[in-house]
């Protein structure tokens, strides 16, 4: 009996039984596509978070006032308002902290804005010309703040797309114009470009004006909210980081590390814990998604137990004109293989539409991997043999006698 | 050349609780030989059918068939002497239903590893030789009579060519009339193929069909003897009407 006699004898009788062999099929199906789909839009989201974070810039390490106490980061909500970061901070991780690339301390608030009758809520960046750079903001129009608007205290301001749009309408020649921040007449030289995410507050509603005109006219001291500062790479990150720490330590006049006043926060962390959390949960969907491709695998086994039942007599026939243990098994087998196997295929045709129907429709950027398109195949053809063995098994070993007497 | 000496089989059903259904068979069948092995149910003969068959191995004797012992062989081997040497004829067809009579009739060679063009030509040439009309070649067995069903599984015996056929009540399903036709076949089939058959039956009528009768009752041959007058069989066909003269 060659293979292709075995793949015809299970077409005919896959064929005989259409809805039965349908509806088994199916669960495989379900299971195979819910793999592929919650997979794609794990890695989706995945890739989606790191690249919101990327956005804020790049090798970045942040240092923000408030205390880091135990494990892990604060909750937030007392930072900004603790006001230990000194513009001296900065300064001193300039010329100090040689490893970094740039230092962009910046003070940030959130202010009334008008113009000409319009106003906004919005956040208003107080930085120096680095920003651009270590943020990775991008000019459009005009251009950014200089060193030069530093030490002039210039009132000027550069605009996010976002609160040009709320405050001189949508796409707007804005150049030149002026807005009201606290009630003074700043004069707008730059546009930055959308750079879109929502992830960490819309980087495209903000205006940046120079530090030092924010520190006099709207903060009224000397205190920072944040120093961004930019590593060459990656791997001397976490040197920075320690560097920072030892540097302002000693700057604060504090000994014991635990009380520190001030936190670091290095973005490959963020990077990693993110893509820990969401990895966790891309596991967690694929477990789920995974049970139901075992329930279906059960279904499987339960339609061959039955088939092997019904074909009594016909397993009994086959051995009685000479038909082997092994063909009988190989028979029942390569069934069980086939009826999982057509299920992957149309599982992963399914689950690749499902993962497109959510990026059409923008729910999130999914991507289907085409390693998770072979373990799909893999993993349903193993199905097949784990659930089509112990039913082949005993097809093979019905005695011929007996099978035929079968009722 | 079958030859059985001293078959006996016990069954044990739990302990102690033996039955013996056959308690020392001793015969020879020649090539050619066309002979009913007759008996009343419980009587053992099928219990003897299976081991002629190869379907079952006997508790103690030896079972010759051309020239090889097989009474003492494994599941396997066993397999590949029905696969070659036997062709079964049952009394309840036991066609696939999903397949076509073509493909019904080739199975065995399947199993027996013929490249596919032999396995029609030789499964065609069979069907014509058990007497169905080239026409129901394609049709499923729901599609035939009983009597062109049971044609169709003479052809499946008949296909691989083997040393003897072995037909366990082929009549049993089928009405007299249609019964007298497929036993006029295998008639034939020993007459003008010179097949070597055992009908298994509990009827003397369909006994009578046969050259030689062995006569079985509780495991044990209360007769074997050779009919000398041969009936005239005028037709097979099946538009016909067979006379037979005992």
């Amino acid at each position: 009996m060659t293979i292709f006699d075995i793949f015809e004898e299970t077409y005919i009788a896959l064929k005989s039984n259409k809805i039965r062999t349908g509806l088994t099929m199916l669960g495989i199906v379900i299971g195979i596509s819910s793999v592929i789909a919650m997979t794609a839009i794990g890695q989706g989201a995945q890739a989606s978070i790191a690249s919101s974070i990327q956005s804020i810039g790049s090798n970045l390490v942040l240092v923000t006032p408030g205390a880091q106490r135990g494990q892990g980061f604060q909750v937030s909500s007392g930072r900004g308002t603790a006001r230990t970061l000194t513009q001296g901070d900065a300064d001193a991780i300039i010329k100090e902290v040689t490893l970094a690339k740039a230092v962009s301390p910046e003070i940030s608030g959130r202010y009334q804005v008008t113009s000409k009758g319009k106003n906004t809520n919005t956040s208003i960046i107080g930085t120096n010309s680095s920003y651009l750079g270590v943020r990775n903001v991008e000019i459009s129009e005009g251009s950014f703040i200089t060193d030069q608007n530093l030490k002039s205290l210039s009132k000027v301001a550069v605009i996010g797309p976002t609160a040009r749009d709320d405050l001189f309408g949508q796409g707007a020649n804005v150049v030149g114009e002026t807005i009201k921040i606290k009630n003074i007449v700043f004069k707008i030289i730059g546009v930055t470009k959308a750079k879109g995410g929502t992830g960490f507050g819309s980087q495209d509603d903000m205006i940046f004006i120079p530090l030092t005109t924010a520190q006099r006219f709207l903060a009224g001291d000397a205190y920072v909210t944040t120093i961004s500062v930019q590593a060459n790479n990656p791997e001397s990150m976490t040197e920075i980081q320690d560097q920072i720490k030892v540097l302002l330590l000693d700057r604060h006049n504090i000994s014991d590390p635990t009380q520190a006043d001030f936190s670091t926060l290095n973005q490959a962390d963020i990077v990693a814990t993110a893509s820990s959390v969401t990895g966790i949960f891309t596991v967690l969907l694929s477990a789920v998604a995974g049970i139901s491709l075992v329930v279906g695998g059960i279904g499987i086994m339960n339609m061959m137990l039955t088939t092997v039942t019904e074909r009594t007599r016909e397993i009994g026939l086959r051995k009685a004109i000479g038909a082997k243990r092994k063909d009988i098994n190989l028979q029942f087998l390569i069934e069980a293989v086939v009826l999982t196997f057509i299920g992957g295929v149309v599982g992963v045709v399914f689950g690749w539409a499902i993962s497109f129907a959510v990026n059409y429709f923008g729910i999130i950027q999914t991507s289907v991997s085409l390693s998770s398109i072979f373990l799909a195949f893999g993993v349903s053809t193993g199905i097949g043999i784990i659930f089509g063995y112990y039913p082949a098994r005993r097809a093979s070993r019905l005695h011929p006698i007996e099978a035929l007497r079968y009722e | 050349m079958i030859e059985i000496k001293n078959i006996t089989k016990t069954f044990s059903q739990g302990n102690e609780n033996t039955f013996q259904a056959l308690q020392g068979v001793s015969f020879a069948i020649n090539d050619g030989e066309f002979v009913a092995i007759m008996g009343p149910s419980g009587s053992g003969k099928s219990t003897l059918m299976h081991i002629l068959g190869a379907l079952d191995s006997p508790t103690l004797g030896s079972y010759f068939l051309d020239g090889k012992d097989v009474s003492k062989l494994t599941d396997d081997e066993l397999a590949d002497i029905r696969k070659n040497k036997i062709g079964f004829v049952f009394q309840s067809f036991n066609l696939l239903s999903r397949s076509t009579v073509l493909r019904n009739v080739m199975l065995p060679l399947v199993y027996a590893g013929i490249d596919r063009d032999e396995r029609k030509l030789r499964a065609e040439k069979a069907l014509i030789s058990a007497g169905l009309e080239e026409t129901h070649f394609k049709h499923l067995s729901n599609q035939l009579s009983g009597g062109q069903i049971q044609r169709v599984a003479i052809a499946r015996a008949l296909v691989n060519n083997p040393t003897l056929i072995l037909a366990d009540e082929p009549t049993g399903n089928l009405d007299t009339k249609t019964g007298e036709i497929v036993l006029g076949t295998f008639q034939k089939l020993n007459k003008e193929l010179g097949r070597t058959i055992i009908l298994i039956t509990h009827e003397r009528d369909v006994a009578e069909h046969a050259e030689r009768i062995i006569t079985i009752r509780d495991g044990l041959i209360v007769e074997d003897s050779k009919i000398h007058e041969r009936r005239i069989i005028t037709s097979i066909q099946e538009n016909k009407t067979i006379q037979t003269h005992p």
